[in-house]
């Protein structure tokens, strides 16, 4: 037996063209019928539209005889289709008699189911679609930003609206912020801090030590606490923590038509959802703040205790005597801003889920990396600022 | 279309138990599904219409009784026996179901890639006709599951049932949050899709006029158990309150001079 003549063959008797097709045509046999379309065609000497499994136009068949045919599903009904085009089957079947009424009924739903062939679009150069990735990403941080500049504008306005009406603050939904983002923090960030104040304080003596300078580690640990690291490494724990908190608890409220049902009742998803959380973690932040940086003078000290024989109370003398009063606070006017920019970040997001678990998944991530972005990045700007001013 | 009685059911449910904590759901509930037919399950909120399809798909194991699908114990057979099965099923949730992270074509090819062993494309083409099959628009092939309104959702979430051409077809609420020519259209395509595939359809419903316009029998859920199990003339006709108020109540009335003035022209 010919290759593919087990599923179809083609009939030329007086000159007009018949296609008998026979066998089980099922989507157990479809690897087998694809081959045997295949066969056929490459034989009578079609080889491009063999690989498109498609009758040729030249090859018009003018009937079709499906007397053979043992079983069909609709993933043969498919391939026939497709091979014969849905609109010139459905003619053929309208000629067809002496076939069981469902099986007709079959092939016909399936024929006018079936999408008319259309000619695939031209493939686009690779560095066409490379510069359009470019340019893609690019008007994305733009609308990035373009969004995230009348987020803030929004969250000021109604913050300010509702600064001096005590009546409208919601005191319950602040308070419980700040414990959910503030106290259950408390653990992970001391604990943080204070490796990481160790961990400066031997770095520290390691250097010092060539220099007969190890009394400076108490400095060096001051120093960077106060003013850069019990700030930043908050804000980066805050970012993680909180910022992915905040999209996911607004992102699944946004999908479930909750923010929807908000506005319905007229009332305002910004005053209702974000302030709180803005307020909550303008409250937490410095507070962590200030834990991060005892903790992690803490570690310091414990170190140069155990590895530089500096006592605590030395430790706490030098301290005082070096170490002015406004490294602290230009370490803490950071957290208030930090906090903010990662409120109104994870509430963006949240606002911007589109109704899938998945989108909630990934504005969670784009959260969490924006804030850190934006944190690292005014941190850098304020570092210079404060160099410039001689802080 | 089916010789009542004549042939062995291929979906036998005999005194099967359901329980959630101290809530019993199924109490001792005999149901038979007979080749070919559409059988129409309807029943209150809260009876179990959908826990009862769970359990005969294998997603809910029974607390007690057994199920005899084709004739063999799914709960007894070793997994890869259960799976063979199970590719015999087609399933439609009520909510449509559809994985969220694939576009239209690749939540039908899914099965076809897995389960068929075919290729992506010819998978892909594949999906292309059981779209279209289900009534979706072409453009729609390339679109992800939250951009679709809820009708195309139902519409693709029956073209992935219907990937593997299965035997038997459950659909949990297929006609809920259709327009009524949405779900005029749904129920004639699955009529279509009986007759022309020779399938098996397990409805739960509460679309009267589903029940009127493609039921071949209608199950009454009602008291744990399956009230009755009939065609929908002699279902009507049972005295109980339930069923007098579902079926006589005026939207049962309605959908059934509806039906009556379908076939009468």
């Amino acid at each position: 037996m010919r290759d593919g003549a087990q599923y179809l063959s083609l009939d030329s008797i007086d000159g007009s063209a018949r296609l008998i097709v026979r066998g089980e045509w099922v989507l157990a046999n479809y690897q087998a019928i694809e081959r045997a379309i295949h066969a056929f065609l490459a034989q009578a000497g079609h080889a491009s539209s063999a690989k498109q499994r498609r009758l040729p136009s030249a090859l018009q068949v003018s009937g079709i005889d499906l007397s053979g045919l043992a079983a069909v599903d609709t993933a043969g009904a498919a391939q026939l289709a497709r091979l014969i085009g849905p609109a010139h089957l459905s003619e053929l079947l309208s000629q067809q008699d002496g076939l069981p009424a469902e099986r007709l009924a079959l092939l016909a739903a399936v024929a006018a189911a079936e999408p008319e062939a259309e000619p695939p679009g031209a493939p686009i150069p690779a560095w066409r679609e490379l510069l359009g990735r470019i340019g893609m990403s690019v008007e994305h941080i733009w609308q990035l930003i373009v969004a995230l500049l009348g987020f803030m504008g929004l969250t000021l306005e109604a913050l300010g609206r509702n600064l001096f009406r005590p009546d409208r603050w919601r005191i319950t939904a602040v308070v419980a912020q700040v414990e959910q983002s503030g106290l259950n923090a408390v653990p992970i960030v001391a604990l943080l801090t204070f490796m990481v104040g160790a961990v400066i304080a031997f770095l520290g003596a390691t250097v010092l030590a060539d220099f007969g300078a190890t009394i400076y580690t108490v400095t060096l640990v001051g120093f960077s606490f106060l003013r850069e690291f019990a700030v930043l490494l908050t804000a980066i724990l805050i970012a993680g923590r909180t910022a992915s908190a905040y999209t996911a608890q607004l992102g699944s409220m946004k999908a479930n038509q909750e923010i929807d049902a908000i506005r319905m009742m007229g009332l305002s998803p910004i005053d209702l959802l974000v302030v709180p959380r803005i307020i909550a973690l303008l409250i937490a932040m410095p507070a962590l703040t200030f834990v991060g940086m005892v903790s992690g003078i803490v570690g310091g000290m414990l170190v140069c205790a155990v590895a530089l024989d500096i006592s605590p109370s030395m430790f706490l003398t030098i301290f005082q005597r070096d170490i002015a009063l406004r490294h602290f606070f230009l370490g803490m006017a950071k957290a208030p801003i930090f906090a903010y920019l990662i409120a109104i970040i994870g509430c963006l997001e949240g606002f911007k889920v589109r109704g899938s678990a998945q989108s909630v998944g990934e504005h969670t991530t784009s959260a969490v990396v924006q804030s850190i972005f934006v944190v690292i990045l005014i941190d850098a700007l304020a570092a210079l600022f404060y160099m410039e001013m001689g802080w | 279309m089916v010789e009542a009685g004549t042939q062995t059911p291929i979906v036998q449910v005999r005194g099967l138990v359901n329980r959630f904590g101290s809530h019993v759901v199924h109490d001792g509930l005999d149901l038979d599904i007979r080749k070919g037919e559409i059988l129409g399950v309807v029943g209150g909120s809260g009876t179990g219409k959908s826990v009862l399809l769970r359990s005969i798909v294998g997603l809910q194991p029974p607390a007690a009784g057994s199920i005899f699908i084709f004739g063999q114990d799914l709960l007894a057979l070793p997994p890869e026996r259960r799976t063979h099965i199970e590719r015999r099923f087609g399933v439609m949730f009520q909510s449509g179901a559809l994985f969220s992270s694939l576009t239209v074509i690749e939540n039908v090819a899914v099965p076809l890639m897995e389960q068929a062993g075919l290729a992506r494309p010819q998978a892909e083409a594949l999906a292309r006709s059981k779209i279209g099959l289900a009534g979706l628009p072409a453009e729609a092939g390339s679109q992800y599951p939250s951009s679709l309104s809820g009708g195309m959702v139902k519409r693709a979430a029956l073209a992935r049932a219907l990937a593997l051409d299965p035997d038997i077809l459950f659909l949990d609420e297929p006609t809920a949050g259709l327009d009524p020519i949405g779900a005029g259209a749904f129920d004639r395509l699955i009529m279509t899709l009986r007759d022309a595939l020779g399938l098996t359809v397990f409805l739960v419903t509460h679309d009267l006029d589903t029940l009127y316009a493609s039921c071949d029998r209608v199950a009454v859920l009602s008291r744990k158990k399956v009230l009755a199990a009939d065609t929908l003339e002699r279902v009507e006709a049972i005295d109980d309150p339930w069923i007098r108020e579902y079926f006589h109540g005026p939207r049962g009335r309605a959908a059934y001079r509806a039906a009556e003035s379908r076939s009468a022209k």
